[in-house]
Order: C-alpha cells, then sequence, then structure tokens
C-alpha cells in the first residue's frame, strides 16, 4: 500500500485547559472518500485544520506527504462586504488559466458565474464557488468542512455525488466533516465517528452498527443506509488501516 | 534652477508618493478592519520621533522603529485580557500620549509638534522626497511580492494555510508595511491624520471596484487626486495642508458614493453594498 497523503498519530489539541481532540490516529489515502462524523463540538472541524495545517497540534504530529496539494472547502467564507470580489477573481487566487477557470466552473455546475461578485453569491452557489476554488489547486487531497451546508435536500444528494465523480476523475483523496449522516453514509468508503477521540471507524455498514456509533446518533440513519448498502458490498474487502470493529464486535 | 526648488512641487510629489502607497496598503487596512490598529502604529510616531532626537539617530528610523514596536507588541498582545478595540484604544491613546510627554522632556529641544501631528508637507525637502519615493516603492513591492498570499490571508486563514500560506506571516508583512508608511507619511499628514489617509480612498474606491486589485488602483488615484485638491485649496484658503487633504478625500468618499447610489438606481448592477 502506498504513503497516504496525510496521516496522524497521537493528535492532541487543548484549548483553555480543556481537551478537544486526544490520542486522535488518521491515515488517508489516494482515492479513498473518508468521512468524519460526530456531535457539535466533537473537535471535526479541529481536525482538519490540524490536517491542513492551519492550527498546530498540542500533541502528536502530522504528517504529509511531500508537496502535497490540498484543495480546502471551508464551512463558510466570511467575505468582508467591503472587499469587492468577483468569482473569477476569486478562483484566479488558486491559480489556472482562464480556460481552466471555466472549465471548474462548469464542473461544479456554476457555468457563467464568473463575473459575480462572491458576495452575490446564494449559499448554494458560494458553496459550488469554493469548491471550484478548491479543484483549481489540482488537488491530491480534497479537503471538505461540511461543505453541503446550507443546500436543500436534493442540492446535498447532488453535492455528494460531484465530489464522488471528482474522486474517480483526479484520482484525489477526499476527507470530510459532515451532518448529512445518510448521504455521506452512502457516498464514503470509511467513516470515522469522533467524540473527542476517534470512537469508531470502519466501513459505513461496520460504523453504523457500532454500538458507539448508535450511542451518539440513534439507529435513525439505518434505514436509508439500508437503501445504498448494496453500492458498497463490492469494495472494501482490504479494509484501510487504523483499528476497525469488526461486524462481529458491532454485535457483541 | 531646478524644477525640486519649487516647495510647491514638492508638496505635491511628496502627496501623492504617499498617497500611490496608502491606497493599496489602505485596502488591507478596511478588509481586515485594522483602522486602529493603524491608529496605534501611528501614533508611536512622537515616540519614535523623540527616540530619534535623543540618539541623533534619522527621525525616519526612529519613527519605523517606533511604529513597528507597537504594532509588533499590538497583535501580539491583542485578544489576551481585553476586546481587541479597548486593547487598541488604550495602545493608540496611550502611545500619542506617552510620545508627547515625551518629547516636552526632551532637554534644550525646539520641535514643531504641529508638524508632526498634522503634517508639515509645504517644507518637504529634496531629501524627505527621497525617502518618500524609496521607501514608498519598497511598501509597493512588499505588497506586489506578497500580493496573492496576503488576499487570501485576508480571505481566510484556513484556505490559505491549505495553500501553504501561513496567515500570520501575511499579517507580519502588513505589520511592516505598515510601520515603513507611518515613518514616511509622518513629514506628509502628520501621526494623527495617516490612518485617515489609509482608509479613506480605499473606502471611496470600493463603490467602483469589481476586484480587489482594481480597488487598489483606483484608491491610489482618489489619494493623489486627493493630495493634489487639497494642496490647491490649501494654497488658496491658507488652511493647513495635511487636513485640507484629508478633507478633499473625504469629499470624493461622499461624491462617489453619491455616484454609486445615483448609477444603484439607474437600474445597472452598482459594485458597491454596504
Amino acid at each position: 500500500m502506498s504513503a497516504p497523503l496525510v496521516s496522524a498519530k497521537g493528535l492532541g489539541v487543548t484549548r483553555g485547559g480543556h481537551p478537544v481532540l486526544r490520542g486522535v490516529d488518521i491515515a488517508i489515502e489516494a482515492g479513498e472518500i473518508v468521512t468524519i462524523v460526530g456531535p457539535n463540538g466533537s473537535g471535526k472541524s479541529t481536525l482538519l485544520r490540524l490536517l491542513i495545517g492551519a492550527e498546530r497540534a498540542s500533541a502528536g504530529e502530522v504528517r504529509r506527504a511531500p508537496g502535497l496539494r490540498i484543495g480546502y472547502v471551508p464551512q463558510r467564507l466570511a467575505i468582508d462586504h467591503t472587499m469587492p470580489l468577483t468569482v473569477a477573481r476569486f478562483l484566479g487566487l488558486a491559480g489556472g488559466g482562464r480556460e481552466e477557470r471555466e472549465h471548474a466552473l462548469q464542473r461544479v455546475g456554476i457555468a457563467g458565474l464568473g463575473g459575480r461578485q462572491m458576495i452575490d453569491l446564494s449559499g448554494g452557489q458560494l458553496q459550488r464557488a469554493l469548491l471550484a476554488h478548491a479543484l483549481l489547486h489540482r488537488p491530491q487531497l480534497l479537503v471538505l468542512d461540511e461543505a453541503a451546508q446550507g443546500l436543500d435536500q436534493p442540492g446535498v444528494a447532488r453535492f455528494y455525488r460531484l465530489i464522488e465523480e471528482l474522486r474517480t476523475e483526479l484520482g484525489c483523496g477526499v476527507l470530510m466533516v459532515s451532518h448529512d449522516l445518510h448521504v455521506v453514509m452512502s457516498a464514503s468508503d470509511r467513516v470515522i465517528c469522533l467524540n473527542g477521540h476517534v470512537c469508531c471507524e470502519g466501513t459505513p455498514t461496520v460504523v453504523s452498527a457500532a454500538p458507539e456509533y448508535r450511542a451518539l446518533f440513534g439507529f435513525g440513519t439505518e434505514g436509508a443506509l439500508a437503501l445504498y448498502r448494496h453500492e458498497h458490498d463490492h469494495a472494501h474487502a482490504e479494509g484501510a488501516p487504523g483499528h476497525h470493529h469488526h461486524p462481529a464486535d458491532a454485535e457483541a | 534652477m531646478s524644477p525640486l526648488d519649487d516647495f510647491l512641487l514638492r508638496a505635491v510629489l511628496a502627496g501623492t508618493g504617499v498617497a500611490l502607497v496608502a491606497g493599496p496598503l489602505g485596502c488591507f487596512v478596511v478588509w481586515r478592519r485594522m483602522a486602529y490598529f493603524g491608529d496605534a502604529t501611528a501614533h508611536a510616531a512622537l515616540i519614535g520621533v523623540t527616540l530619534a532626537l535623543a540618539t541623533e539617530l534619522p527621525v525616519v528610523a526612529g519613527v519605523a522603529l517606533a511604529a513597528l514596536a507597537m504594532a509588533l507588541t499590538v497583535s501580539l498582545a491583542t485578544g489576551r485580557t481585553y476586546a481587541m478595540d479597548t486593547m487598541l484604544g488604550v495602545a493608540a491613546h496611550g502611545a500619542l500620549a506617552a510620545g508627547l510627554v515625551a518629547l516636552s522632556l526632551l532637554p534644550g529641544v525646539r520641535v514643531d509638534l504641529m508638524g508632526y501631528l498634522f503634517g508639515d508637507i509645504l517644507a518637504v525637502s529634496r531629501s524627505d522626497l527621497l525617502v518618500i519615493w524609496a521607501g514608498g516603492a519598497l511598501i509597493l513591492a512588499l505588497l506586489v511580492w506578497r500580493w496573492r498570499g496576503l488576499l487570501l490571508a485576508t480571505l481566510s486563514a484556513d484556505l490559505a494555510a491549505a495553500a501553504g500560506i501561513a496567515a500570520a506571516r501575511e499579517r507580519l508583512v502588513l505589520t511592516v508595511a505598515l510601520a515603513l508608511l507611518v515613518a514616511v507619511a509622518l513629514k506628509v499628514v502628520g501621526a494623527l491624520l495617516i490612518t485617515a489617509m489609509l482608509i479613506v480612498p480605499a473606502a471611496a474606491a470600493r463603490a467602483f471596484a469589481p476586484t480587489p486589485e482594481a480597488m487598489a488602483v483606483v484608491a491610489a488615484g482618489i489619494g493623489a487626486v486627493a493630495s493634489a485638491g487639497g494642496l490647491a485649496a490649501s494654497f488658496r484658503l491658507d488652511s493647513p495642508a495635511g487636513p485640507s487633504i484629508v478633507v478633499a478625500a473625504v469629499v470624493l468618499l461622499l461624491l462617489a458614493n453619491g455616484i454609486a447610489a445615483v448609477a444603484r438606481r439607474g437600474g445597472g448592477r452598482g459594485a458597491g453594498r454596504g
């Protein structure tokens, strides 16, 4: 197995004397979609920020593959109203020529909005512009922090389908944080359930059956998961690094 | 007789030099809401003047050092105990008062206090001009060199980090640029009005600019027009030059917003909002 794009061991963060994260081990490989789920305040966004280098850990260390290109889609972008910024100029900050920018806009489904001011975009359009920006970094690792927030239900489903397609097209790894449990469960290769530490981890099927996951989220997502389960029957025999709950454990 | 022997031409050149730099730098001050930070940095100038006079350092160097020390101290200390604006208010007014006291305690030195507070653009010498244009060019070069990183870090520290840009480093670049500008602009508009030259042209430019780059260029232009207009008014009305320049800039700001409002009502989608 190739070296992971990004990995961390024993990651911990303390804020104001309180541990936000402790003892987190994580590794993301090229081509896999890994989703972090967890209740509010469980340290999901903090973990992402550590992995992209926006924040320093108080314990443990993060290793990124040398020269790793990261495309990051933040939860939101608070643009000060005093800053004029067209979508095209925003994309230009990520690099790429005019044609590449237009292609990226088209790929995320907002072709023709290049001349629009960022602050005039709707929530969904802004998320797509952020995704286009991330794509222009030609990412080896795509990192999304609740990127589908503010989209309606069909919008959310379309958004995650797009992410899956991009993963296939670019061969990039995808790491995301999400609240959209049932959609995420269908679209991920691996799910990490976080609550200050890694509660459980594994394929969506395994995690959704794990008692730790059920303790946090209840049973509500099971039905939705069943709709998609067949899509994943073929994929995950080899498993992924980290400690997994085997179905047998989950039954116990 | 060289044209630079004309004090009015030197004044125009000095004002233009400062405006061309203050415009683009001022955009960042506006985008990042650093107006108070600018005040704190600029008000440290008097301490720098005292320092320079006491040690026979060039005034520009003393001011640059004091402004930089203040800016670094403030950016390290903010958010610890008090809210940001409280902290910056303390720093700005504390530095101003301390500077005034320190200047008065210097033995045997007669200083033109009004000149340091409000500028003395009509007394700009050839060597002052050299300092203004060389310093200005340095600041502009710094901004151009770091432009993309500065913009990304201003938009979002996380986006910048993901692109391999440390937001803290970009903030340091701005801090240094700001301290340099204070040193360069002291002679032209004085410690009390430097922040005005930063934020007024930038705010006026907002209404007409679709991109950050356009806003920076328009701000520089508006600043230059304001400085020429202010000087002309000062010459006619015999009013103090520095304040006249700032008044001219404010008039341009009001005009700009008026024009933008009319353009919006005319059915066009104005770039300006808020």
